[in-house]
């Protein structure tokens, strides 16, 4: 099998009880860029049970074609029943390129897949592109943070394929929704070797609705170390709460018990892009930094003047957070009600 | 039951700094440790082996500086420790290093391998899952809780995002586990004179089942292109003020980004 028999840039649709995740749009997105620079197709994977009436959704957001696995072993996503389909999608379609999210299903699924078909896989990368390495010959180019993002690395698959990444959600931008785009839809029937189905589902336990999806804020108030407790969010909270934002943590507040770990922001919590990030008591660990620095106004709170997350804020206040989050609560409130 | 559990030598990155002049990474004097979410699969392993009596390997592959962290995995209750360790892993990305790893879980007797779920310092989370594949076996990542059932079967709590999965798996299988579920145990006094009377088996790329050609630099897909020091943003501006001044200034910056 020749490189050059490999063509089109595949994405790995993700959906969640029959709902498409964002990053799936966000991915086709980038895929669409790459596409039309390598004159190639963008063909979106998408695979469930009674999710075949989403394709065209997909269409709408940049995808070409869309491959459509529609069967009851596909209920739930688990890795070997996915991991069958995928890959004999892949061996059958020789797709060029391969994108996931860098969700718990993406991390999970891509490097099954990367390891049964024996190629390369770059993870949570945040830029891609097709650009030329030596002399003429153009490569995919994959950059990730690396080392808890304090480095960050160009990484290219030169001789296997398909070349597979994952991304991030809220990396990528997705395209304007167009309603008019056409696009072809296939259905793909595997064969599954039922043998290897070694794990069940017992059970699925939701998450608390209540904790809304920190990825999805407009407005976070985050805090770290220097909040101390649970007392101390609830300062961040009412603050949250006068902005109609959400609060967020760092990881020191989720690894000691304080917050849960949907609120972490970070390199192996979320990765977050709100109008406004408010960083209370946060020193700014790399892994933190990683996590939010690409929020469109950064606000600091904290003690210590050479705290790294000064080097990201827009605005830093060298302060107690204790002190000037209540005072701030009070006088926003005032404001909003002029 | 046999436990194989896959630990991984870091430097911890969250001791590492950026030069703010150079933009560069200042990497001395940065301690070296046991990956976090590994050591917490070494906890659910010794768990497990607390529970319902298990024999503990930890495995690493790495310089033989690695030999620490294998020293400390006996302090906490392991029973065996091998160090892959041989310039023919050299370069190895995660394809080639989960093959060699695969190699090594061949040649041992067991009935599941734990792994964490990713290290600090590449932060790839696909070692694990890869290592399952290479060798045929089911696997369950994010794991927060394992508990073996009576049946044999494991029932295994998965978080996503979304979600807590409860799934239950039938024979041998491979693990990734988060550090945040599983806190782990002091080393014992016992185990502490066990860490330097035990032997850490040093194993070479001959003593192990693989392919020569898989291995290292020449069995890996990927490649570094090249590596830079992340571009630094322009430093905004900061204030050491009254609490008073603060909420002034910060009220100020919402009204004038519309925020408020």
């Amino acid at each position: 099998m020749e490189k050059k028999d490999f063509k089109n840039v595949f994405v790995f649709a993700e959906q969640r009880e029959g709902v498409i995740q964002p990053v799936a749009f966000e991915l086709l997105g980038k895929a669409r860029d790459l596409a039309d620079v390598l004159e190639e197709k963008v063909v979106a994977m998408l695979l469930g049970c009674g999710i075949k009436d989403k394709a065209q959704e997909l269409i709408e957001f940049g995808a070409d074609e869309v491959i459509v696995v529609d069967t009851p072993e596909l209920k739930d996503f688990l890795s070997e029943q996915y991991s069958q389909a995928v890959s004999q999608i892949i061996l059958d379609r020789k797709p060029h390129i391969v994108l996931y999210g860098a969700t718990t299903i993406g991390r999970d699924l891509a490097p099954r897949l990367a390891s049964r078909l024996k190629t390369g896989l770059t993870a949570d990368c945040t830029k891609l592109e097709i650009q030329p390495v030596k002399d003429e010959e153009k490569e995919f180019c994959m950059t990730r943070p690396a080392f808890g993002g304090n480095l960050m690395a160009t990484i290219v698959c030169p001789n296997n394929r398909p070349q597979m990444s994952t991304v991030r959600p809220g990396v990528m931008q997705k395209m304007e929704r167009d309603a008019s785009r056409k696009g072809v839809i296939t259905e793909f029937a595997p064969k599954f070797d039922t043998s290897k189905f070694k794990v069940k589902v017992v059970e699925t336990i939701k998450a608390d609705k209540e904790i809304a999806d920190i990825a999805e804020a407009k407005i976070l108030v985050s805090g770290g170390r220097g909040v101390h407790d649970k007392e101390g969010f609830n300062k961040l909270q009412a603050l949250a709460d006068v902005l109609d934002g959400q609060v967020a943590s760092s990881r020191a507040m989720v690894d000691n018990g304080v917050m849960p770990h949907e609120c972490q922001v970070g390199q192996t919590g979320k990765t977050v892009r709100p109008q406004l990030y408010m960083a209370c008591g946060i020193s700014g660990a790399i892994q933190h930094l990683a996590g939010m620095e690409e929020s469109d106004f950064i606000i600091a709170i904290n003690k210590d003047k050479f705290a790294p997350i000064f080097s990201v804020a827009d605005l830093g206040i060298v302060g107690d957070l204790h002190k000037i989050v209540p005072m701030l609560t009070e006088r926003i409130k005032k404001e909003m009600e002029k | 039951m046999n436990i194989i559990v896959c630990v991984k030598q870091v430097p911890d990155t969250t001791e590492i700094k950026i030069d703010p002049v150079k933009g560069t990474l200042i990497r001395d004097g940065v301690p070296s440790i046991m990956n976090p979410d590994d050591k917490g699969g070494l906890e659910l392993a010794l768990r497990l082996k607390d529970e319902c009596g298990a024999h503990v390997t930890v495995i690493s592959m790495g310089p033989p500086q690695a030999d620490v962290i294998l020293r400390e995995a006996f302090a906490m209750g392991a029973d065996r420790a091998i160090l892959l360790s041989d310039r023919k892993f050299a370069g190895a990305d995660t394809l080639a290093t989960s093959y060699a790893l695969s190699g090594l879980c061949r040649t041992l007797d067991y009935d599941l391998i734990i792994a964490g779920r990713q290290a600090i310092d590449g932060d790839t989370a696909q070692v694990g899952p890869e290592l399952a594949e290479h060798l045929d076996l089911p696997q369950i990542t994010y794991v927060s809780d394992a508990k073996r059932l009576d049946n044999g079967n494991l029932l295994v709590h998965k978080e996503n995002e979304d979600s807590v999965q409860v799934l239950e798996v039938e024979g041998k299988c491979l693990l990734t586990v988060l550090a945040s579920a599983f806190e782990p145990r002091y080393m014992s006094v016992s185990g502490i004179m066990d860490a330097y009377n035990k032997e850490v088996e040093v194993w070479g790329a001959d003593k192990i089942d693989v392919e020569e050609g898989k291995l290292g630099l020449a069995g890996s897909p990927t490649k570094v292109f090249r590596s830079f020091p992340k571009p630094m943003k322009e430093p905004g501006e900061v204030h050491e003020v009254t609490p008073e001044e603060a909420v002034e200034l910060i009220v100020n910056k919402l009204k004038e980004k519309h925020i408020i």
